[in-house]
């Protein structure tokens, strides 16, 4: 590593494809009723069955809802912004063609053109940083790109 | 089963109550019950509690349930602890109700009491049973999820967002009416749009906070119930229902695409097929009102009226005191606030004031002789009743 690069690390491991981008989030597909789940678990939500296999689900799908995040939220945030500085942040849950709704961040978007149905496609984005310089990343959705 | 009777209530002011224990204002409301029907608390064979706050982190002041015992006497009763969620209280009424129908016990209590501090609750996303990054992101506010669950609602059925402020309106009006409400101060619709935007389209005034308070019901066999009272409330339904696959809760990484009823809705459908009545017979109903859009739905979710149909009749005036179906006379949890493991039993509370005409200034007209209640709370679950006289 040369000096000049900065460490970077998902916000927590197994829950997207890393480092290689783009990168896709992982989640689970049961082999006996075909329901997929984020993130990856073992057992099956919907059947009980156990063994469910990780599957990368798809980058691009559609906002299903959303809101904004207006007030600074208590812990177990971790944001690293401050009362005097927090801007506030959209969510929502995507809808991909794997079948499953997927909670996310909005980013990229200005609130009066978020619209429940727009496209959206999977980004990797700073979130935080650590106390020895590590950059903390996390996945987002913005606006797809039409294909 | 042996039917069942509300002898006795109580209720300590919800709000805020600088060196009031919640366990103080359990007792307190409890002993406003023993008095109602005429009983002592060495009489009582059992009680269920529910207090939250001691489960909660950064709100370990409360105490469990069952330290009321140390003010009101160690009897020896049985005592159980409930712990449900914002269900908590409609989960005490039904673990009481179902004690004394299966005949085990004859005279018990179901209490419920907190006292949360300001905010937003805490959340603890391991023992929620999500991974440390879903909190961290700052996904773990409940508040988001109402505002999502209603701006979906919203969309599909083409509600207009303008019947949020009708709605706490309505609330703030009737908490004007309730000397026990933490708000008693009507506001306009005016005041409650232009109050902080929180969660898009939700603002400061839709919705509720945490605070304190506690309030009790004294139950019985309903063949005793004469002993005790000439005006006793029959618990005609009682059911808990949790969250089926499908179901949008809160604090969900995913939601699947397949799309099933809420825990409210099976509750619903189990109470009145227990009480042998349908929606359309209910004269006054207490539902959850966490945030605006809440009763919105809920409206819906408990059979009161189809998807969609809730603005005309909010626009309407049938949701009013003195509507075609009165709901949240008290002020609801908009007025009152929610310390949680009392919420329910607030309710139980004004439904049974309600039905013996005692409802003061709030009273609703016409002499309604059947009373509805509903709680959702956090991970998925549903609490309904029926009440008669």
């Amino acid at each position: 590593m040369t000096a000049a690069a900065v460490a970077r690390r998902p916000i927590a491991e197994g829950l997207f494809t890393w480092p290689d981008e783009p990168a896709r989030l992982l989640g689970s597909r049961c082999g006996a009723c075909g329901t997929v789940v984020f993130p990856t678990q073992d057992g099956c939500p919907r059947c009980g069955e156990q063994g469910m296999a990780v599957t990368e689900l798809g980058r691009r799908g559609t906002l299903w809802t959303w809101t904004s995040q207006d007030f600074l939220p208590k812990a177990p945030y971790a944001g690293p912004e401050t009362e005097t500085d927090f801007a506030g942040y959209l969510v929502g849950y995507v809808e991909l063609p794997d079948g499953v709704r997927v909670v996310t961040r909005l980013v990229d978007v200005a609130r009066a053109d978020v619209q429940i149905g727009m496209d959206l496609e999977l980004v990797l984005v700073p979130f935080t940083v650590d106390p020895d310089g590590t950059e903390v990343v996390a996945y987002a959705f913005r606006p797809a790109v039409p294909a | 089963m042996t039917d069942v009777a509300i002898v006795g209530v109580g209720i300590h002011p919800f709000g805020r109550h600088p060196g009031v224990s919640g366990a103080a204002m359990g007792a307190y409301a409890t002993r406003q019950a023993l008095a109602d029907a005429g009983v002592q608390w060495s009489d009582l064979q059992f009680a269920y509690g529910g207090s939250l706050a001691s489960m909660l982190p950064g709100n370990e002041g409360s105490g469990t349930a069952d330290t009321l015992v140390n003010e009101l006497g160690l009897t020896g009763l049985q005592f159980i602890n409930v712990s449900n969620g914002c269900a908590t209280a409609g989960s005490a009424l039904a673990s009481a109700t179902q004690a004394v129908g299966s005949g085990q016990f004859d005279l018990g209590l179901a209490v419920g009491f907190d006292k949360h501090p300001r905010g937003h609750f805490n959340a603890d996303p391991a023992s929620s049973g999500v991974g440390q990054w879903y909190g961290d992101l700052g996904f773990m506010v409940t508040t988001q999820f109402f505002a999502m669950k209603l701006n979906r609602y919203l969309h599909d059925h083409d509600i207009a967002p303008s019947t949020l402020a009708k709605v706490a309106a309505k609330a703030f009006r009737n908490g004007a009416l309730n000397p026990n409400a933490w708000r008693q101060k009507p506001l306009s619709e005016e005041e409650i749009e232009g109050s902080r935007l929180l969660n898009h389209p939700l603002t400061q005034y839709m919705l509720c906070s945490p605070d304190e308070g506690a309030a009790a019901v004294i139950v019985c066999r309903a063949d005793q119930a004469h002993r005790y009272t000439s005006r006793p409330v029959f618990v005609r339904g009682v059911a808990v229902r949790t969250r089926r696959f499908g179901t949008f809760e809160v604090f969900a990484p995913w939601l699947s695409v397949e799309e099933t009823e809420s825990p409210t809705v099976d509750a619903s459908r189990a109470v009145y097929e227990m009480a042998g009545i349908g929606p359309e017979d209910v004269q006054v109903a207490q539902v959850q009102d966490s945030e605006s859009g809440a009763e919105i739905m809920h409206m819906a979710e408990n059979g009161f009226c189809a998807d969609g149909e809730q603005e005309r009749m909010i626009h309407d005036g049938e949701t009013e005191i003195g509507g075609r179906l009165p709901i949240n006379t008290d002020g609801g949890l908009l007025a009152n606030g929610e310390p949680i493991g009392a919420s329910g039993m607030r309710q139980i509370h004004e439904i049974v004031l309600q039905l013996r005409g005692d409802a003061g200034a709030r009273q609703v007209p016409g002499d309604p002789h059947v009373g509805y209640t509903q709680v959702y709370g956090a991970p998925g679950i549903g609490a309904c009743t029926v009440l008669t006289r």
